[in-house]
């Protein structure tokens, strides 16, 4: 501790040389910064342990056997095998799940992005009549709980099943619409106000060389936005790869024997209802390393426009 | 605008509008229709009943006691983070030492943030499994393993956590702390960093201390993100559905020990999906919109301040 403070002292010294400031506040803001630093650092430092340490107990814990993971939080891995992994993404589905969760939001992050685009396109650089009415619309949505829509929504799911098989309750599609419709309002939101404060003048250099309008923005305005699409996709991707309720209540099997379309989400939480019962504690960890392993890549190697995107869509 | 301006606006506005009115905007008006009957969802049959099933849930004993507990989490789950928050961006962005004839961070923060930070893109699914395993009433569940080891618990009678009427809705505020913090942090950072380096320093010079300068200068100037903040915890407050109903016991949905964690939003789950009672879920989900709406309305007044332009 003490060595922290004094450290700073010779910090300080060449500032009292150079007389720029009031050398005495200076350092007396300095001393304070030393205490400071190794109580700050102190605090940091502990957080983190508290974020890392049940994760790596997790990692830990898909190498145990089952009586070790039931016996003592302490107990150490045996014999270093995979057997959990093989037997989390086969009997545990849990390869499934993550397949079923790829498609639904590589469908839903598409459509999102491109019709909260050209919604948001037209309504920030159009004038027609209801222009302002449409918009109040849907930022309305984004205030509203999901929960006030939950119990029609099911119904209306169940009824398109009946138009389509490939929309009902259970389907990949019905559930992309699904996540589409409660993404929109945000997107739209946030890419309005963006698309507004973009030049006007690329625009008008396209369309005085002929460009049509359409043209003009999948060519032009796409690419000039390119910096907001790429905040509100980031927003986008965490939060339908969190959602929870909607795939709770329109992904299950309507009938018996129907394919198992659970999101990962779901489909881990029902692993450790079925851990408990089949005593396969191993699986079950090693289904959440593996769950949580991907994510941890992209964040690690996007983290910086992970973060910086989602705040700025935060602060919008 | 020359000619096609309309057919072109009608075909890009077309899709998005069908599909947010269909799957969005309808079921939200729908729902304050069938809470006014007894729908059970199992068929078409339903009866106006007009206003019985909101004087319903005014003698439904469990819902507002899931209605009491929203309002617990309401009040401490955005001040608890907001205060740790904010507490630890003040000390990555101006907590380092101050001597270099400036204001700067400790050493590392690019790694505390990046660390802190991970909760948040984990599932909300992985997050719940994850501590339902910490949360072990045995000694096989990290935090009892941590106490028996700390000696601060009895390995014969560990501490129950979820299973502990007492405990278990700080076991939930407990893990939304723990995931929250890393986003509110990064959010704050990056409001601290947009304040000119100048302020800092003019303070500093006229002989502000570290805490002056945090209650004086980082404080009001970050006030409207403290703000949104605020807004987006309440909304998590409101909902925090996903923890409860796969953590904590209780039939379908948790809710347990003896509703002792119930929330309206797993209240309303097993009405609907469990019990067999659409219409009185629906009358649940308006109450949650008008809670949501005045909170929404509240929380902005309260908290309205002039905006500080630098």
């Amino acid at each position: 501790m003490s060595t922290s403070i004094e450290k700073t002292a010779p910090v300080t010294a060449p500032e009292r040389a150079s007389g720029s400031r009031p050398a005495g506040r200076a350092e007396r803001f300095a001393d304070s910064g030393g205490v400071l630093n190794v109580f700050s650092h102190g605090f940091l430092a502990l957080w983190a342990v508290l974020i890392v340490f049940p994760l790596l107990w997790v990692v830990l814990g898909s190498f145990k056997t089952d009586a070790q993971i039931n016996g003592s939080a302490w107990s150490w891995p045996s014999h270093w095998s995979f057997k959990a992994f093989g037997s989390a993404w086969t009997k545990g589905h849990i390869g499934g799940f993550f397949a079923n969760t790829l498609i639904v939001l590589a469908g839903s992050l598409t459509l999102t992005m491109l019709l909260g685009a050209m919604a948001a396109y037209v309504l920030a650089r159009y004038e027609f009549k209801g222009n302002r009415l449409i918009y109040f619309f849907f930022v309305a949505g984004a205030m509203f709980p999901v929960y006030l829509a939950l119990v029609p929504l099911f119904f209306m799911v169940r009824n398109l099943g009946e138009i389509s098989p490939l929309l009902g309750l259970n389907s990949y599609l019905g559930l992309i619409l699904v996540y589409v419709a409660y993404s929109l309002p945000f997107t739209v939101f946030f890419l309005h106000s963006f698309f507004r404060s973009l030049p006007t003048a690329v625009h008008e250099a396209a369309m005085l060389d002929g460009c049509s309008h359409t043209r003009a923005f999948f060519q032009v305005m796409v690419p000039l936005a390119k910096p907001g699409l790429i905040s509100v996709g980031i927003f986008n991707v965490l939060g339908q790869w969190n959602q929870y309720i909607l795939p709770v209540t329109l992904m299950q099997p309507t009938s018996a024997g129907e394919a198992d379309h659970s999101m990962l989400a779901q489909g881990l939480v029902n692993l450790a209802l079925q851990s408990g019962y089949k005593s396969d504690a191993p699986a079950l960890f090693a289904g959440m390393t593996m769950a949580m392993l991907p994510v941890l890549v992209v964040y690690l190697s996007f983290q910086r426009q992970v973060q910086s995107g989602l705040t700025s869509a935060t602060l919008k | 605008m020359r000619h096609g301006k309309y057919p072109f606006i009608v075909g890009f506005l077309i899709l998005p509008i069908v599909l947010y009115v269909g799957l969005v905007l309808w079921p939200y008006l729908q729902t304050f229709g069938y809470s006014l009957t007894d729908w059970s969802g199992q068929s078409q049959q339903m009866d106006f009943v007009g206003l019985d099933n909101y004087s319903k849930l005014l003698d439904d004993d469990v819902f507002l006691g899931a209605l009491w507990h929203n309002v617990f989490l309401l009040a401490v789950l955005p001040i608890v983070t907001i205060l740790i928050a904010l507490f630890f961006a003040f000390m990555l962005n101006v907590g380092g030492r101050g001597g270099t004839g400036g204001v700067q961070g400790v050493r590392g923060a690019g790694f505390y943030k990046v660390v802190f930070f991970f909760p948040q893109v984990l599932s909300i699914a992985i997050l719940a499994v994850l501590w339902q395993a910490v949360y072990r009433t045995d000694g096989s569940g990290l935090a009892n393993g941590v106490l028996i080891k700390l000696g601060l618990a009895d390995a014969q009678h560990p501490v129950a956590w979820l299973s502990d009427p007492d405990l278990v809705l700080w076991c939930i505020l407990g893990v939304l702390v723990w995931s929250g913090v890393g986003f509110y942090l990064v959010l704050f950072s990056a409001a601290m960093q947009s304040v000119p380096r100048d302020i800092y320093e003019a303070a500093l010079l006229d002989g502000a201390g570290r805490g002056q300068t945090f209650f004086r200068i980082t404080l009001p100037l970050l006030w409207e993100t403290v703000q949104t903040a605020w807004v987006y915890l309440a909304i998590v407050a409101m909902d925090a559905f996903a923890l409860v109903a796969s953590m904590t016991p209780g039939r379908t949905y948790g809710g347990g020990p003896d509703h002792h964690s119930e929330l309206m939003s797993t209240y309303l789950m097993r009405n609907f999906l469990a019990f067999g009672e659409a219409g009185y879920a629906c009358a649940m989900g308006v109450v949650i919109f008008f809670f949501t709406l005045i909170l929404s309305v509240v929380s902005l007044r309260v908290t309205r301040r002039e905006r500080i332009e630098y």
